[in-house]
């Protein structure tokens, strides 16, 4: 393989202090299916008696989607747990744009990386849920959980062994960076947290089993495109901040 | 002419004009008259013969009476069963998947004669419309991958394969190697020539899959059609596909990022298909992560340039340069001449010299790579051009090369999050291209998303340059159950305006007017509630188009729709009859067709009915014009050709009175070429 990306080293600086203050990994219980598949909810009460045959196709739907819970590989949970994580953290760094004097093309970005993360997020927590996987949870700030009761027994979900995500440092010195600084730090940092991202879509492929799951193909390769095509944006806007000379 | 007016015509012209008819109808004096000045030989073209064109009330921009509250918000869930909203659309079918594709994506859709090929991340789907009320399946073709977006050309079927679970067998059980030889990515060739079997002719393979893909069918080649692979999946291991890097391109110059690939299929023998080029229509792209200049900004950025600003061009669109960028270029600039003070000609030296130096002043954008791919790429073989959707670009390339396709400019827009397909208007003046911010599985058309993310941007084209003019998004909020982002669509063949047909996944059909590109209006749409009451299920309108008169649908969980256009206030039946004599007998909405309408009575109805519409004619004019056309059309032979032709060259020379030339003289062409058929 040719790919510099999928040789990254995994580990990172171990998890510290702030780090454990801002987003302790934990995971939320789930000892059963916690959202029943709808059988009939989704019909309301009023509404004509659906014709035999689209009954009949309607239970085969159902049928067909619950059977393909059944089948998860250990690839793609593990991508999805540990992307959860890998987001949470882009909504703690984009959280801090308002508050820290953000420019107004870097409050634009943070306002859609929120937004595309968090619904990220929920269709992530969601797969996971309905195959009765351990869900982490984000609170809306992209704090993880502490108290949900269950740690996460699979260490390399430890924020600190993903690529791209921040250091306690970086995320102690983002925290405390304000106006142009922030603007700049936050690009800098987000583009090396987007390129982990990627580099998370590309061991997943590289990995035997993986990505069979259309649902978890379409989400991964979204992940890619959207980071990809952010990263090449951010570079552009990090270039056009007034240098340090500048100023 | 309006008998009541004082301009009515002499007794004696109309009894000439009466006598030289051989009709006798009792259409009315003026009607007869109209045919007659122009029918008669003796008669030219009297200015001032028919009431005048000149309008009376200022024209209006269209308008119209949108249903309030609107009765897409609150629409009840179901799979089969939901409750929809429709306005101005008559549904004509919805018919459900194939039991072999209940619960799997369908995905885009091509035409093919009377058969509607719909894509499914199983295989095939070929469904009969020949009575659009009863689509019914000709056969159900079970070959697994993702998107399975499909084309067609003459006896051939393209179908991309992306997802990691393709197989060159066709099986159902996937692929669980990472590498693998048993893999499918790239594109499927078929040859459907008995439609009922369609039977595997090749396979292109290529180093990221194909996600979607473009037919180009070249006008100066009758040999070969042409296939333009975007494949936005990571890339394949050598090991798997050999040659596939996805090192930077400065590493390795044959890495599969940053580029497009061409397939070459000769017709003759298909079964040769093969890259023949991988265009690197990215190199040194550099542009503004802004959007794209609107009007306002455009009269700002001239006030700024005439008070003296240096402005940046890059690809086609200016940027003003801050003093703190400009003030140590003069200041080297004059040092260079050895000078103490910065002068006229130092001003003029640095604007000389801001195109070269602009990439460098802004920063350059990283690499000067650009984006890794296209997401979608649709051409336009009749203008020789195409329209890039790539990453964070919006890109013009001249393709009358098929496999040299060159940039002509980018866009780039900071409410854009991934360009995603684009639609040229048929006079190809104007560009519109689609954002699927979030890829088309979130839920982005909520009270709460900002009108300009996830929408459509609309560009009129300037010769190479693309200048933007507004966003379009679906205006009826959607529930968060709802995946919604702009998507697929295409043009409907209405004359002389531009309408699209679009979808947005589980927000519905929308359909729009942007004929006004700095006021796109909506005037039609379909929706149903979400697939699902208790979670974002899977549904939604993958794609919808135009085709032979009817719109159709690929539903990605509830199978075939099917809606034919009602007239409406900002839509007249002769429109839509115009639209419905438009035939093809193929379409891939990505190789999209030049619309030629043929000359009926409905075209030329269709263009009085816009004049009206849009109050750039006087109403007697309207009722004259009107009754002129059905008098013409009760005549045949040489009596109609004579009427019609007079009637052409009367409404011609008055055109320069209306407050709309450029459709009256529309409406002469379609009266004269009506003569002439």
């Amino acid at each position: 393989m040719s790919d510099p990306r999928r040789h990254l080293p995994l580990t990172y600086v171990a998890a510290a202090l702030l780090l454990s203050a801002l987003s302790t990994v934990a995971c939320a219980g789930a000892g059963g299916p916690t959202t029943p598949a709808p059988r009939s909810g989704a019909v309301a009460a009023n509404a004509p008696p659906p014709a035999p045959d689209l009954a009949r196709l309607e239970a085969l739907y159902r049928a067909r989607a619950d059977s393909a819970l059944q089948r998860v590989s250990d690839a793609d949970a593990h991508f999805m747990t540990g992307m959860i994580h890998h987001h949470a953290q882009a909504l703690v760094m984009s959280a801090w744009a308002p508050t820290h004097g953000a420019n107004a093309s870097v409050l634009t970005l943070t306002a859609r990386i929120t937004n595309a993360q968090k619904d990220e997020i929920a269709v992530m927590q969601r797969w996971l849920r309905e195959r009765d996987r351990p869900v982490p949870e984000v609170d809306a700030g992209g704090k993880m959980a502490r108290d949900s009761g269950m740690q996460m027994p699979d260490m390399d979900m430890s924020d600190t062994q993903m690529p791209g995500m921040l250091s306690p440092q970086q995320l102690l010195d983002l925290s405390r960076a304000r106006g142009v600084n922030y603007d700049r730090l936050f690009l800098t940092y987000m583009i090396q947290h987007h390129n982990g991202a990627v580099t998370m879509v590309h061991e997943l492929f590289a990995t035997d089993g993986a990505a069979q799951d259309d649902f978890v193909f379409k989400l991964a390769s979204d992940i890619q495109v959207d980071q990809t095509t952010e990263v090449a944006r951010m570079q552009q806007m990090l270039d056009g901040l007034p240098s340090n000379q500048d100023r | 002419m309006n008998p009541n007016s004082p301009t009515s015509p002499t007794t004696s012209r109309a009894n000439a004009a009466r006598a030289c008819l051989s009709t006798g109808r009792q259409l009315g004096l003026t009607l007869t008259l109209v045919v007659a000045l122009s029918s008669c030989g003796g008669y030219s073209a009297v200015p001032g013969g028919m009431s005048s064109i000149a309008p009376s009330m200022a024209m209006r921009p269209l308008t119209v009476d949108a249903p309030s509250p609107d009765p897409r918000v609150g629409l009840r869930a179901g799979l089969f069963d939901a409750e929809e909203a429709v306005w101005n659309l008559r549904v004509v079918s919805n018919t459900p998947p194939p039991e072999a594709f209940v619960g799997k994506t369908n995905s885009d859709l091509a035409f093919k004669g009377n058969y509607a090929i719909q894509g499914n991340y199983d295989g095939v789907q070929i469904w009969d419309i020949t009575n659009p009320s009863a689509p019914t399946t000709v056969i159900t073709h079970l070959c697994p991958a993702s998107q399975s977006d499909v084309s067609v050309f003459g006896d051939l079927l393209f179908v991309s394969g992306e997802g990691m679970t393709g197989r060159l067998d066709c099986g159902a059980q996937g692929v669980q190697e990472a590498v693998s030889h048993d893999r499918l990515r790239g594109i499927r060739i078929f040859d459907i020539s008995d439609i009922r079997s369609p039977r595997h002719i090749t396979n292109v393979q290529t180093c990221r899959g194909s996600h979607t893909h473009t037919v180009l069918e070249d006008p100066n080649d009758q040999d070969n059609v042409y296939i333009y692979v975007s494949g936005s999946a990571p890339v394949r291991p050598a090991e798997e596909l050999a040659g596939c890097s996805d090192a930077s391109p400065n590493q390795d110059p044959n890495s599969a990022l940053f580029r497009i690939e061409v397939i070459r299929v000769p017709i003759a023998r298909p079964q040769d298909a093969a890259i023949v080029s991988s265009p690197r229509i990215f190199n040194d792209l550099v542009a503004p992560p802004t959007h794209g200049l609107a009007p306002d900004d455009i009269i700002a950025m001239d006030e700024a340039e005439a008070a003296g600003a240096f402005v940046a061009e890059f690809e086609g669109r200016r940027r003003i340069l801050r003093d703190r960028t400009t003030r140590p270029l003069l200041n080297g600039i004059m040092t260079a001449r050895g000078g103490t003070r910065v002068s006229a000609a130092d001003s003029a030296t640095l604007r000389a010299s801001i195109p070269a130096m602009a990439e460098s002043l802004m920063g350059g954008g990283g690499d000067g790579l650009g984006p890794t791919q296209c997401h979608d790429i649709t051409v336009y073989p009749a203008i020789g051009r195409a329209g890039g959707a790539c990453g964070g670009y919006g890109l013009l390339l001249d393709i009358t090369n098929p496999i040299d396709p060159k940039r002509l400019s980018a866009v780039s827009d900071s409410n854009f999050a991934y360009w995603h397909s684009a639609t040229f208007n048929n006079d190809g003046t104007k560009v519109l291209f689609t954002d699927e911010w979030g890829g088309g599985g979130g839920p982005k058309c909520r009270a709460s998303d900002p009108p300009e993310w996830g929408a459509n941007a609309i560009f009129t084209l300037d010769g190479q340059d693309m200048d933007f003019r507004s966003y379009y998004k679906l205006p009826a909020a959607q529930t968060s159950l709802e995946n919604c982002v702009a998507h697929n669509g295409s043009l409907i063949p209405i004359p002389g305006r531009d309408i699209m047909v679009q979808s947005w996944y589980q927000g519905g059909v929308s359909i729009f007017d942007w004929t006004d590109a700095n006021n796109p209006v909506e005037i039609a749409f379909h929706d149903r509630g979400p697939s699902d009451a208790n979670r974002m299920g899977a549904g939604g309108t993958w794609s919808v188009y135009w085709y032979n008169g009817v719109l159709v649908s690929s539903e990605i969980s509830r199978g075939l729709d099917i809606f034919e256009l009602l007239p409406s206030d900002a839509l007249s039946q002769n429109e839509i009859d115009a639209a419905k004599s438009v035939h093809f007998d193929h379409l891939n909405s990505q190789g999209q067709p030049q619309i030629v309408w043929p000359h009926t009575f409905a075209l030329a109805r269709a263009y009085v009915d816009q004049l009206e519409r849009s109050r750039a004619v006087s109403s007697a004019w309207v009722t004259e014009v009107r009754a002129g056309l059905t008098a013409a059309e009760a005549t045949s032979g040489s009596a109609r050709q004579s009427a019609l032709t007079g009637m052409a060259s009367q409404i011609r020379g008055q055109a320069g009175q209306s407050g709309d030339a450029a459709k009256v003289r529309m409406l002469a062409d379609a009266l004269r070429g009506l003569a002439d058929s």
